[in-house]
């Protein structure tokens, strides 16, 4: 079928709305990119002279550093945790039944449309009434509360994806229903176990509402630490650590697409 | 009934996660109905003073004000989402796919605090913006843009923008493309079979994403705290002040508790109004 000037058109439009659009979400981090490597520590477009200094200066700061490493600890034991709950539960969900099945679920995914600043000041007053005190423990059960429904949805898709012919002939061949979990389905599920789990990490590295308020000075996150910098300076040292992130969440990305296909993670991927 | 081996070991570590979220919304809702005793961080006796403070117009405006940044928020991301979602999901080459994904997906995982100060590099008064409209000689002196609500809203519409476009592409790629074909090939225009087939079809994602963008927003702090200065104050902005600033912790637990209400009642009557439309649904 021919295309009229009209389809030629409107595809043209279409194709430059996209382009614009796409450029307005580039936009911050093409700007941002241009001011890190400013050498004066006020902005100007564009820069006068250029330097790479306010890279040194955002590695060297000693609450970066602190809050990168502490962030890394949160990251790290939160979406491992919420990996263990997820999984064990995406599994209970899609096979068994049991009592207040339904209700667990909808607790656990409300997480989701809660605000974080209410689940922040929940766990926050939580530790003080049971008298913990403001260690790793509060940021990182709070943490798995939030990441949680993203390592659940993760899994459960990859669960319904799942042949269960597999697991029946494994069975029917003798294996106990520990070997055929441990041999068949986890092997099966790997790459939404390696997704839901990547996807857990990056997100509570992030998350900031939240972690401002369960937070103390000494289990300070990266972006809480962000935070308070740009509250009180504003040279570019910001900017660059900006650009560390966007360059190295990129890369992931385009790794996890590479491995993973991204599409399929997020559930995006025409079926057809 | 099938055996089901495991069963408690599985469900165990779950419940055990609810509970302590369970168990931090009820010390929320408990802080909420209990007197604000100044200096001290333990909260007095049973009362009611919290809820009724709230009617005050200076919180009532606030209440107001964050429903609007919402609703405007939510609305334009569904318009800037949708034609991101459609190319994304009919583009052919693999490659144009893969770059649409990633830069639609990226801000996703940067965090509010990375994008939010991006932002104010382009918005603000020697930023971006101002710069380039300086030097091309269309302005004499700077813009205000920050400490508006547009600038807010254009901040918070790039935070929500991802989470938008998966929902919208998850819907659309779940269409059959031959629904469109067979619209054509009776005579409908393409601007028509998108109207009269694919518009329709896809509301589950347009509902699925304009309520999660509504409660992300909602949930927003750095944004509104960090680009509306004090001049464009949300609930999470007003919570936060309370509650570290002040150490009003009843009182802005009572914030929260409202903020609550207030998701839930918006979240439930999209669903109302959505309804007749989710028998467009693909399933």
């Amino acid at each position: 079928m021919a295309r009229s000037a009209f389809q030629r058109l409107l595809g043209i439009v279409g194709v430059l709305a996209v382009l614009t659009i796409l450029g307005f979400v580039i936009l911050p981090a093409a700007v941002v990119t241009l001011a890190a490597f400013n050498d004066k520590a006020i902005l100007a477009f564009p820069p006068e002279t250029w330097s790479g200094r306010w890279f040194a200066k955002a590695l060297a700061y000693e609450d970066f550093r602190s809050g990168f490493r502490n962030g890394f600890i949160v990251a790290g034991c939160a979406s491992s945790i919420a990996l263990l709950v997820g999984t064990t539960f995406a599994f209970a969900l899609d096979r068994y039944s049991f009592p207040l099945k339904r209700t667990l679920e909808a607790v656990l995914l409300s997480s989701l449309v809660v605000p974080h600043f209410t689940i922040g000041l929940g766990f926050l007053i939580l530790a003080a009434q049971i008298g913990w005190a403001r260690g790793f423990a509060v940021v990182i059960a709070c943490h798995v509360v939030l990441v949680l429904p993203f390592v659940l949805r993760s899994v459960y898709v990859s669960l319904r994806n799942l042949d269960q012919k597999l697991e029946l002939a494994a069975a029917s061949l003798g294996a106990s229903p520990a070997r055929v979990i441990a041999t068949i389905t986890l092997p099966l599920l790997a790459p939404g176990l390696v997704g839901g789990w990547l996807l857990a990490a990056v997100l509570s590295f992030n998350e900031f509402t939240a972690s401002l308020f369960v937070t103390a000075q000494r289990t300070q996150t990266l972006p809480v630490a962000m935070y308070n910098y740009v509250r009180e300076y504003a040279d570019p040292s910001m900017a660059a650590l900006s650009v560390l992130y966007i360059a190295a969440t990129a890369t992931l990305l385009i790794v996890a697409n590479l491995y993973l296909g991204l599409g399929k993670v997020l559930n995006v991927e025409s079926r057809r | 009934m099938q055996p089901q081996p495991f069963l408690r070991t599985f469900v165990f570590p779950a419940a055990l996660c609810a509970l302590g979220f369970l168990a931090a919304m009820a010390t929320v809702l408990q802080y909420s109905l209990r007197a604000y005793v100044p200096g001290s961080l333990e909260a007095g006796g049973l009362s009611f003073d919290n809820f009724s403070a709230l009617l005050k117009p200076l919180y009532a405006r606030v209440f107001i004000d964050t429903v609007w940044i919402c609703f405007l928020t939510a609305a334009c991301a569904l318009l800037v989402a949708y034609p991101i979602a459609y190319a994304l999901v009919h583009a052919q080459n693999r490659l144009i796919k893969a770059a649409i994904l990633i830069i639609a997906v990226t801000p996703l995982f940067l965090g509010e605090v990375v994008r939010t100060y991006s932002w104010i590099v382009v918005l603000g008064n020697n930023g971006f913006i101002n710069s380039v409209l300086l030097k091309l000689g269309l302005i004499d002196r700077p813009l205000q843009i920050m400490f508006t609500t547009f600038a807010v809203v254009t901040a918070l519409v790039h935070v929500t923008l991802p989470v938008m476009v998966i929902m919208l592409a998850a819907a659309l790629a779940h269409i059959d493309p031959s629904f469109e074909k067979a619209a054509q090939s009776l005579g409908a225009g393409p601007v028509r079979a998108f109207l009269t087939v694919t518009l329709p079809l896809s509301t589950p994602g347009i509902i699925a994403g304009v309520t999660t963008a509504f409660a992300w927003t909602f949930s927003a702090f750095a944004t509104p705290q960090l680009i509306g200065g004090g001049q464009v104050n949300m609930i999470s902005n007003l919570v936060y002040q309370l509650g570290l600033a002040s150490f009003n912790f009843p009182f802005a637990a009572s914030l929260s508790v409202a903020g609550l209400a207030l998701t839930f009642m918006i979240l439930s009557l999209l669903r109302v109004v959505a309804r007749p439309f989710e028998k467009f649904g693909p399933h």
